[in-house]
Parts: C-alpha cells; structure tokens; sequence
C-alpha cells in the first residue's frame, strides 16, 4: 500500500500527519516514509539519525566540436532552448535542459553524447527498527524537482507500507509524488486559504485517478465550508486535529504528537485504516 | 546594419515592448534603408526556455544589435557570444522611438 499525504496550500500539516502515520504504524510492523518535498525536506526533523546518501543525476547532453558541424538541428529540435546553436560553437543551458535525450537522436553527424549530472541526493536512514526514512534533496539552484521525486519512490520498491509526504502545491514535483498511489490524504485547515488550495489539490487527485481523503488540521470547529466542499465532492473528512497549543509546542520542538500523546496513536492508525479502505485493499 | 527592437505590434509605430523572450513581435530596422521587417515571436507563450530560443533568432535574422528593455541571463549569454550588442530601452515610446533614440546614442549598452 502506497499512501501520499498532499495538501494544496503549504504550512497545512502534510508532514505532521506524515511523521505520525508513520510513527504509529511502526509499533506494530515496517514502514517506508518517503520525504518527496525535495526543495525542503523536513521529515529528517523529527527521526533525527545517520543516513547513507547517494547522488540523483540526470543525463546531459556533451557535444564534441570536433565532429559538429553546427547545423542547428539540435538546438531547433530542443523545445526547451537548452542548447543555442552559434555558427562557431554550441551553447548548452543544463538548467533548461529535460534530459529528453532528443538532441542526440537528431544530430546527423553523431556528436553528442550524454553525461550524468548531479541534481540531488537521496539519504536513506533507520531511524526506529522498523522504520526507513528516504529524504529526497534537490540542490540548490537545480529547478528539476521530478527525477529526484522518481528516484526517491524508486528506492521503497517491494516496500511493505510506504507513506510518502508531497510537496505543497498542485504542480509537477506533486503529480509525480501522486502518481501510482493507492489513495492519498488532503490535508487541510480551517481557512478560505486552505480550502481553496484543498479545491485544486482534490481535483489533480480526481485527475490522477488517486482516491483521496481529508484531514482537518489545526481545526478551530468552524469548518462548514470544508465540510460542505468534502459532502458535495463525495471526499470523506477521516481525522479532526484541533487547534490546540500543546499540539503546537510538540510539534513545534520536532516531536511527534503520537509519541508524546500515545492516545493519538488509534486515531492515526485508524487514518490509515480507512485509507485502505479508500484504496480498496482489505485490512 | 540591422537593429532589432522588441514591440507590442507589428508595425515601428506600435509600442516597444519591455520584455524580450516573450515579445510579441521583433521589428528589424535597417539603419541604411530606413525599411523595416516585423516577426512574429513564435515562443511568445512557449512554456520555458524562451529566451535562448528568441536569441536564436535575432541570430538568425543577422541583427547586429538589440534594443529591449529586459534580458535574461541565458539569452543575454547567447548574444553576448554572438557579439550582438545590447541596448536598454524602459520608457513607453514606439519603436521608432526606441531607434531614434538609438541613433541618437541616449541608450544604455547592456553589459
């Protein structure tokens, strides 16, 4: 079972939910947690322990000037203006390039050639016995987000139980989080700002073919519109965290709420519950 | 010796527009001729990479200098290259006037 927790608007509590889902279902067998918010990856807060890193990369085009001609036909083909063709030399732009791999299909004198190029990095770490952690981590000034995502999923393969927590949003990096899950959670918040974004978020999981569930956090009880938007989208609302300080201070010292309050511990087990049930697989 | 402008019409009346990737249109004057040819922008609503890919061309249609108001880095690298030089024009007058301008020596050379 693969579950992706998104949100739509950041700061909602994807990660809260995410560390805790995780947390409560370690105490009775493996999990995989998967942190795809690669441009800030946050999970590593709350399990804090040594991890084995590994370098994600992505294949480059190299072109060698002695066989190139300079025809152009690379740099027409490339749709993104990663290579600019001068009638002397070529220029290669990597930040714009999407490893498509293109340019060296149509060069007809062979002279391009692919290299890896390093945008990220993927640690992996046990932090509890029965828990593995994998931090996706985009560098800085790298604006490709989705090969770090795919590398980061390709890693929990034949995993048991994989939670993966989505970037905010509702663009790329979160399509390929969402992508190939079983059900997601929406995690949202008693704000006009919450539930707009929780609009956009459900229907890029409608699109994707996700079934999806809600979350309410932070919630002050006057969720009417939520709860209007979850009854008329047919999305049941399957946990209610409620605005409360001592909530804010675990969290905010990187604890987590199921280990300081074992109480919650059913409630977050019995999220996951019910997105099993959501996903169709029997319990 | 061709100057391209960037501008909002197709015509050296219409106003110069301050972006450059996503110009609608490229009007290249000629400063000997006085006639003038416009282009369509083909990447004006591309989804990235614009820039380089304008540059490309103003390459193509052998401008030796550029008149717009913003450069990005990528195209800015490729002209450099290319030796087209680059011109600052920010107010909200025409083409023409952009080139008068340029004729007249008041524009900022972009480095």
């Amino acid at each position: 079972m693969k579950l992706a927790v998104a949100s739509g608007k950041g700061g909602t509590g994807k990660s809260m939910v995410a560390a805790n889902i995780a947390y409560a279902l370690s105490q009775t067998g493996p999990v995989t947690l998967i942190d795809c918010d690669v441009e800030e990856p946050d999970l590593h807060l709350f399990f804090p322990a040594p991890s084995t890193t590994c370098d994600v990369t992505v294949r480059v085009p190299v072109v060698d000037e002695s066989a190139c001609d300079h025809c152009g036909k690379c740099g027409a083909f490339c749709q993104y203006g990663a290579l600019t063709v001068l009638p002397d030399r070529i220029l290669f732009f990597p930040e714009l390039c999407h490893s498509c791999g293109g340019c060296t299909l149509v060069c007809p004198k062979y002279a391009i050639r692919e290299e890896p190029r390093r945008i990220g990095m993927l640690g992996i770490s046990a932090p509890l016995p029965t828990l593995t952690l994998i931090t996706g981590t985009l560098d800085e000034g790298s604006p490709h987000a989705v090969p770090v995502i795919k590398e980061a999923k390709t890693q929990a393969l034949g995993g048991h139980v994989v939670i993966i927590d989505t970037a905010p949003g509702t663009s790329c990096p979160v399509v390929e989080a969402l992508d190939g899950c079983d059900a997601c959670i929406l995690v949202t918040e008693s704000t006009p700002f919450g539930l707009h974004d929780l609009q956009l978020a459900a229907d890029v999981a409608a699109r994707l073919g996700v079934p999806a569930g809600i979350v309410i956090n932070r919630s002050d009880g006057k969720d009417g519109e939520t709860l209007r938007f979850c009854i008329d989208h047919d999305l049941e609302v399957m946990l209610t965290i409620p605005f409360d300080r001592e909530i804010a201070a675990i969290q905010s010292r990187g604890d987590l709420l199921c280990r300081e309050r074992p109480e919650w511990q059913k409630d977050f087990s019995a999220l996951y519950a019910k997105c099993r049930a959501l996903a169709g697989v029997d319990t | 010796m061709k100057i391209c402008i960037t501008a909002q019409g197709a015509t050296p009346d219409a106003r110069a527009e301050e972006r450059f990737g996503r110009a609608p249109y490229f009007i290249f004057m000629d400063s000997a001729t006085e006639s003038f040819e416009a282009v369509a922008n083909p990447f004006a609503d591309g989804a990235g990479g614009v820039g380089p890919k304008a540059a490309q061309l103003i390459l193509d249609h052998k401008a030796a200098a550029l008149i717009s108001g913003l450069l990005g880095g990528n195209a800015k690298a490729v002209l450099e290259s290319a030796g087209v030089a680059m011109y600052a024009y920010r107010s909200s007058g025409s083409v023409r006037d952009a080139f008068d301008a340029f004729r007249n020596n008041t524009l900022e050379q972009v480095k």
